[in-house]
């Protein structure tokens, strides 16, 4: 995959550092992600995947490191912080309320409120106008949504991921990370979600991409982090490497020169 | 599949949601009751009117139980906090005007949800249990303070407020559950907080993970819980003139059968206001029936619990099908 990625740093993440208890999760990961780039982050089961994930977008916080958003270094302790600095994540079960409908979890927390000073002050809702932006914001994806109306456990988990990938990128977010996007799903949809990355990274969004499926990274992804018991051991240009030597870097049989 | 099978489907599919099932049982009840006691005078407005001003306080209470509901949390200490808040209520009225009294005894709601509340984030243990134990405990106050004596009262103004009084030929009781309806209705269909109630007891995760406040907002519906059955004990004192340690020692069961049989889920996520007071006037409706043909309280508390099992044997099975 090649792409015109923009010389602009969206993410930087500095040496950071989590523990629980006696368990040292992450021990120092470094990276970078541009405008318009999509990072793919590897590693083994413990490696420290979810757990720098949920340092990033805010369900914890690290004990050390920076985290640096758009050249400023940015402090996220919840994530109301981590989605206002711009940092959307699609986690893996989604965050979704399934007897929502698909408006209402795509606005979850951050509804349009009614135009009336007084009642917009009461946190009365302008439902119509949130239908009109659902609308629009899965438009933007081309996805074929049934009916807005529609509860999300009744949607196929394709159409689920591409609700949740539009709440993403529906607020204007600069980085999107995903967890395991395509886990749960068929062949036909994970080529959809794949498309959903294509189509948000040349809108310039930044998009990191934890996968366990090295096909998925390969075919995605324009660099590879590999996390290797809690640590930042390489980052590769996909295109310079192969698949095997992606593989000894995930079981720390190589480290990257 | 031809258009008109698609409607008649898509008919079918509405008519057996799980929100209209109240509708049916209440019409069911009420068309039963109207039969077989046709000359009892239970078909009659004066009957009906008789029944939502008695189960008003019930009707209170189950629209603050379907809040602690929503967000996944049950409430048993209500019926304990409309004993005491009843209670506090009268014994101020001796000392104090009307607005001190109730405000006395509203705090005793607000007191009672705030405690409940922040046992049940702090401790991490289920509302069943910590709810549980503070309705022992208030139980237990009311009964010390009175020793086991009811206090009467004789203010005119306060029984006419929370009573027995009419206002333009209406019942201040059908007042109060009208505006206490209305509120909840719009706090839950129309604002922010309504869903974000919902969406902490549908999924507590993806609430966190939306920066949703999970622990603030489980406070408040308990809070709004214990409120409104505080409120329910000043109408039972204004309609009985007086308090007692015994007021909504019963009502427990009445209440959390009429919220489930209302179509609120008794594990968080779906809310039914108007549901709640369809439930709770139906279980106004099955006692009076049950009255007008001779049965005893004793039958009439079988029939309470015979309900309860049957709403929650519903509301399970949906859950199940998913």
């Amino acid at each position: 995959m090649v792409r015109t990625a923009l010389d602009q740093v969206a993410l930087e993440v500095r040496n950071i550092q989590k523990s629980f208890g006696g368990v040292h999760a992450l021990q120092g990961v470094n990276f970078t992600i541009n405008k318009g780039e999509v990072v793919g982050l590897l590693g083994d089961n413990g490696a420290g995947k979810s757990t720098l994930v949920r340092c990033v977008s805010g369900i914890h916080s690290p004990d050390e490191g920076e985290i640096i958003v758009n050249g400023q270094v940015v402090n996220i302790d919840s994530p109301l912080d981590a989605r206002n600095v711009g940092i959307e994540t699609v986690f893996q079960d989604l965050a979704m309320v399934p007897e929502f409908n698909i408006t209402e979890n795509l606005f979850l927390n951050r509804e349009i409120k009614h135009k009336n000073p007084i009642l917009r002050r009461l946190g009365w809702l302008d439902k119509k106008a949130m239908e009109k932006k659902a609308k629009k914001a899965l438009n933007r994806l081309n996805s074929r949504i049934p009916s807005f109306e529609e509860q999300i456990y009744r949607l196929s988990g394709g159409q689920r991921q591409a609700v949740a990938i539009a709440r993403a990128v529906n607020w204007g977010a600069d980085i999107v990370i995903m967890d395991e996007p395509t886990a749960a799903l068929g062949v036909e949809q994970s080529a959809q979600v794949n498309e959903l990355i294509n189509l948000i990274s040349s809108q310039g969004v930044a998009v990191l991409l934890i996968s366990h499926n090295m096909q998925h990274v390969v075919e995605t992804c324009d660099r590879a982090v590999v996390l290797y018991q809690g640590r930042s051991v390489a980052d590769v240009a996909v295109s310079e490497v192969s698949k095997e030597d992606l593989v000894s870097l995930i079981t720390g049989a190589k480290t990257a020169a | 599949m031809s258009i008109n099978q698609l409607t008649l489907n898509q008919i079918k599919g509405l008519a057996l949601k799980r929100e209209f099932f109240i509708y049916y049982i209440f019409l069911t009840v009420m068309l039963l009751f109207t039969i077989t006691l046709h000359d009892s005078g239970f078909f009659s407005l004066t009957n009906f009117m008789n029944i939502v001003r008695q189960t008003a306080p019930v009707t209170i209470m189950a629209i603050g139980l379907t809040f602690a509901l929503a967000v996944g949390h049950i409430d048993l200490s209500i019926g304990a906090v409309v004993a005491l808040s009843a209670l506090v209520g009268a014994i101020l009225l001796q000392h104090v005007g009307i607005p001190l009294a109730v405000v006395g005894a509203l705090s005793v709601g607000l007191i009672v949800g705030l405690i409940n509340g922040l046992l049940i984030e702090r401790l991490q243990v289920s509302s069943l249990l910590i709810t549980l134990g503070t309705m022992g405990v208030i139980t237990g106050v009311a009964r010390q303070i009175t020793n086991l004596e009811s206090v009467p009262i004789i203010d005119q103004t306060f029984t006419a407020l929370f009573g027995a009084g009419e206002l333009f030929g209406v019942p201040s009781l059908l007042i109060w559950t009208v505006v206490v309806a209305a509120i909840a209705y719009i706090v839950l269909t129309k604002l922010s907080f309504g869903r974000h109630l919902l969406a902490v007891g549908g999924s507590p995760k993806a609430a966190l993970a939306m920066g949703i406040k999970v622990t603030r907002i489980r406070l408040y519906a308990l809070v709004i819980s214990s409120l409104a059955a505080a409120l329910a004990g000043l109408l039972y004192a204004g309609r009985l003139h007086g308090a007692r340690y015994t007021l909504g020692e019963a009502d427990l069961l009445t209440v959390i059968a009429a919220v489930a049989i209302g179509g609120t889920s008794l594990f968080g996520g779906r809310a039914c206001i108007i549901g709640a007071i369809l439930g709770s006037w139906l279980m106004g409706m099955i006692n009076n029936g049950l009255i007008l043909s001779g049965f005893s309280t004793n039958e009439q508390m079988i029939a309470r619990g015979v309900i309860l099992v049957i709403a929650v044997a519903i509301g399970v099975k949906e859950l199940k099908n998913g």
